[in-house]
């Protein structure tokens, strides 16, 4: 399909604020158009496209706010947009403290990645076809996705703000599994799509399903780990969703104690939505221009992201990190870096472990006590015994429960590069830059079948 | 400047609702014509238009209050045995067409990677309406009602200092559909889906503590109307559920070890949820979600043969309960709504299927109707409906009664299953010890690990339909792009033995 049948996101921003009668008014447009061929058993199972366009306005009257969203555009429906929102706000009472809409901003526009942008699903089918074809011919099969999206985001609001930008993630994702169950992960994520190397990905899945054979039984207790940058992120994203945002410090409910420590030395984690290594987005969903924010340096908690309320709160300036309104969860860190170490490769970081476990990848990872940030999960697709410095054999799945934290202060080397992961598709625009990790103790609680 | 509006009296509106029904199945059907017409040779048509209403408040005030509204069109076809889908919020008919013709590119790129053949097996050819439940349109009640409601059921939770956050929220939603195919099939649904929850969290001294009711996970919601929330008794439970979150903070940790547990019926449905619902899934067993929801431990060699549970424990999906999440007319590949059972009397018998899946399972089997999508913008997949453990004939006074040593789990704080969905770990919000069949001191931090088969083998005792009720789920993922579905899970009571409990 063809985007420019869509009407323009700006266009439809300008109509709703030279039309709201609304004291204050706030615009958030996106149109997104996102793709994904995803495969199963070495073959296409399902394929999809969605051109989806979004519009939400957030009128604030005699300081009582109303919040309504529509995806069509025509005049009619952002009339009953603008008047539904205005409903909303006058059964209401008056807010006291409710921070102003910011005025004009200058950010920097980050342009459509072409590759991205241009994806057709032959190209998508392509690179499918490679990385079956890597899997079938280790006797092993693919199951994946590959997915390409773009989404334009427009933000503006009478008080003169009107900015945009376009982001773009593109994703590879395989598993190549044997029939007996054994399994592999390999995975790459990327503002373009032509970054994407389907041949390496598919090699490391299929590398680690043929090394998965006849897996040991471990038993429970706290081993060394070497863990790799995807399951690294996935802890990070959920650090990220319980801890991080001021208002979770402000409401006691989060590890984070800015001015105490949290973790040990090697540990820095900070976010930066400008940062291009990451997924970057110059502005948040309240149209602030996003700021670098260091949250754990040295193990030392440092700093939280803001929003607008909670700024306000606070008696400082937002960093950039607020969500749609209306929005209960507060600021949130969504570009995520945490800094690598001096090994030069994951390999290197299996050296002086006697018996420890590689975990290649995490699977449904939940929050047992956020105040302690201790998480539960399993491994997956590629968990190996480390064997004095060498991975030697395949193990049965685990389930962790640990203070991730904890088992962070027990760091004792990490990966000098970094790599991009992003935990979903293009369905949430979140994602992590983080290096593979050593860890001296990390405490395992069951194995699975 | 706004284009001039068209008149808006009822009659006005009524002939405008009818220009638009009729409006819209000359859409889909131009979808389908496209479709065919670029060298479908099937193709179906979902218009699908939501509109939803959420009110919230914390701490004594209006925390978010928002009216959304979707609508679009999806065209899914075959071409050459394989699958496209293309979907649009734009609903001019040259959109409709585009997005058919986008979806047949799509499956001929699918082809090209595709060897077996996609075999539906019987044509679903079905052609009539449904209508869910709803005695009091949510939308009629007023903003202003809502919110005193919630504010005064939040306010009856500030009852002690330790209280950091308090919470209530509600929401409703009423959905359309449309759906017509090549096979001849023409369905309407709508239904309402309404629902409330109350939150609050207890903090002392760098720990924190959090009751939810009726259950957890924001609210308890069922297809129906304002009736849902005008009888759940939120305003009631607010200052026991504030009490026991703040007695939280001073109770004991729940000691590990293996002993019996007890679990209240919203966590049997979440139990239910994960080690049944998710693992029969056909297409999961086939490995059509492996990369990301994963697979399943429920293989078809083990169908009629695997002793899933314990003979109290009896399984069904069935999509036809009145006022559930899981109920509808005709799933979203027009396959009629149905009641199958997945484990009866502990042996494991039943799949949730597809048309495409149920044939790979038997060829010429007709689904059993469990299709279903998040909205306009993705496709169909299985998805559960209301996934029910039948009633059994025991009390959660009988089951306490008769135990000597356990504990009393109830609302779920945290879940984790693995991608077989074989070893499970669920914490609760609050427990109990049980000692000489009497409940006895508040445990916190409680939760309880094992593997499927095993745990539910070890049931022997179910609540009586009394203590039945049907839970809504709200958050269940799964697919690439993620959706979110919406399911039914009916559960009473339950007690285990020998579980591992306290993990630390």
């Amino acid at each position: 399909m063809s985007s420019e049948t869509i009407v323009a996101p700006e266009d439809a921003a300008r109509r709703v604020l030279e039309n709201s009668d609304a004291a204050a008014t706030e615009v958030l447009v996106s149109q997104e158009k996102g793709s994904l061929t995803r495969f199963a058993n070495s073959e296409i199972h399902q394929n999809v496209t969605t051109e989806a366009v979004f519009l939400r306005v957030r009128v604030v009257e005699d300081s009582r706010v109303g919040v309504a969203s529509t995806n069509q555009l025509d005049d009619d429906s952002l009339r009953e947009a603008v008047a539904r929102a205005r409903g909303v706000a006058r059964a209401q009472e008056a807010q006291a403290d409710l921070p102003p809409m910011p005025g004009p901003a200058e950010v920097a526009s980050t342009p459509l990645v072409a590759s991205t942008a241009g994806s057709t699903p032959e190209a998508r089918a392509e690179m499918v076809r490679v990385m079956c074809a890597e899997a079938d011919a280790a006797g092993v099969r693919g199951f994946g996705a590959v997915s390409a999206a773009t989404t334009d985001y427009v933000m503006a609001n009478s008080t003169g703000l009107m900015v945009s930008t376009a982001r773009c993630v593109a994703t590879a994702k395989m598993v190549a599994m044997a029939a007996d169950g054994a399994s592999g992960y390999g995975a790459r994520c990327s503002q373009a799509v032509d970054d994407l190397d389907a041949r390496s990905i598919a090699a490391e899945a299929t590398d680690r399903a043929v090394r998965y054979r006849d897996p040991m039984t471990l038993d429970a207790g706290a081993y060394p780990v070497v863990f790799e940058e995807e399951a690294i992120g996935e802890l990070l994203e959920y650090l990220a969703y319980i801890g991080f945002g001021a208002l979770a410090v402000e409401e006691g409910r989060t590890f984070t104690r800015p001015g105490e420590r949290v973790s040990g030395p090697a540990i820095n984690i900070w976010d930066d939505g400008l940062d291009p290594a990451g997924l970057p987005m110059s502005f948040d969903f309240e149209g602030v221009p996003r700021r670098r924010v260091d949250l754990v340096r040295e193990g030392m908690a440092v700093g939280v992201v803001h929003d607008l309320a909670t700024a306000a709160r606070a008696g400082v300036e937002s960093t950039g990190h607020g969500l749609p309104a209306p929005n209960a969860y507060g600021p949130m860190a969504m570009n995520l870096f945490l800094g690598g170490g001096s090994a030069a490769t994951t390999e290197e970081l299996c050296a002086g472990i006697e018996r420890g476990i590689w975990v290649t990848r995490l699977w449904y990872v939940n929050v047992v006590d956020p105040t302690h940030s201790v998480l539960t999960g399993m491994t997956r697709d590629g968990t190996f015994l480390i064997e004095n410095g060498r991975v030697t054999r395949p193990v049965k799945n685990m389930r962790f429960t640990q203070s991730i934290m904890d088992a962070f202060a027990t760091c004792s080397d990490a990966t000098r590069d970094t790599k991009l992961v992003s935990g979903t598709d293009y369905d949430f625009i979140a994602a992590y830059r983080v290096p593979a990790m050593r860890m001296d103790a990390f405490n395992f609680t069951s194995a699975t079948r | 400047m706004w284009r001039p509006k068209n008149g808006r009296g009822r009659a006005a509106r009524e002939r405008q609702k009818e220009r638009k029904e009729i409006a819209i199945r000359e859409l889909a059907l131009r979808a389908i014509d496209g479709a065919r017409s670029a060298g479908a040779a099937y193709a179906d048509a979902r218009w699908v238009e939501t509109r939803r209403q959420e009110l919230s408040v914390k701490q004594g005030r209006v925390d978010g209050l928002e009216e959304d509204s979707t609508a679009g069109l999806g065209v899914r076809v075959l071409v050459d045995g394989a699958w496209g889908f293309a979907a649009s919020s734009d609903l001019s008919g040259e959109s409709a067409e585009r997005a058919a013709r986008a979806a047949v590119e799509i499956a001929r790129a699918s082809a090209r990677v595709h060897r077996v053949p996609v075999d539906l097996g019987p044509a679903a050819a079905s052609r009539g309406r449904y209508r869910g439940q709803c005695e009091v349109d949510p939308f009629e009640v007023s903003i202003e009602d809502k919110l005193e409601l919630l504010l005064q059921a939040e306010g009856a939770l500030q009852r002690e200092a330790d209280i950091r956050v308090s919470t209530a929220s509600t929401e409703c939603t009423h959905w359309k559909k449309v759906f017509v195919s090549t096979e001849g099939a023409d369905i309407e649904q709508e239904a309402w889906e309404t629902g409330a929850g109350i939150e609050c969290v207890a903090v002392r001294d760098a720990e924190m503590e959090k009751r939810s009711f009726p259950n957890s996970f924001g609210r308890q919601v069922a297809q129906g109307g304002w009736e849902v929330v005008r009888d759940m008794g939120l305003v009631e439970s607010a200052p026991g559920l504030a009490d026991e979150a703040c007695a939280l903070l001073r109770a004991d940790q729940c000691p590990s070890g293996i002993t019996t547990i007890i679990l209240d019926a919203s966590q049997v449905a979440l139990q239910v949820h994960e080690s049944c619902g998710h693992p029969t899934e056909l297409d999961r067993v086939y490995g059509m979600e492996a990369a990301y929801a994963g697979t399943s431990f429920m293989t078809p060699d083990l169908l009629g043969r695997l002793r899933y549970g314990s003979d109290l424990v009896t399984i069904v999906a069935d999509a036809t309960v009145p006022g559930a999440l899981g109920t509808f007319g005709w799933d979203d590949e027009g396959v009629p709504a149905q009641r199958v059972k997945l484990v009866d009397r502990g042996l494991f018998t039943g799949y949730l299927t597809s048309r495409e899946t149920a044939t790979q399972l038997a060829p010429g089997t007709a689904s059993m109707g469990s299709m279903r999508a998040d909205g306009w913008g993705r496709i169909p997949l299985i998805r559960m409906t209301n996934i029910n453990l039948e009633p059994g004939t025991s009390s959660l006074d009988e089951m306490i009664g008769t135990t000597d040593d356990g504990i009393f789990l109830t609302t779920n704080r945290s879940w984790s299953i693995d991608d077989r969905r074989l070893n499970f770990q669920f914490g609760t919000e609050l427990a109990y010890e049980v000692k000489g069949g009497k409940l006895g001191r508040m445990l916190r931090n409680a939760n309880y690990a094992g593997i499927t088969p095993e745990f539910w083998n070890s049931c022997d005792a179910i609540g009586d339909a009394d203590e039945w009720r049907m839970w809504g789920l709200i958050n269940c993922g799964k697919g690439q792009p993620g959706q979110t579905m919406r399911v039914g899970h009916g559960a009473s009571p339950a007690r285990f033995r020998n579980v591992q409990v306290g993990i630390r």
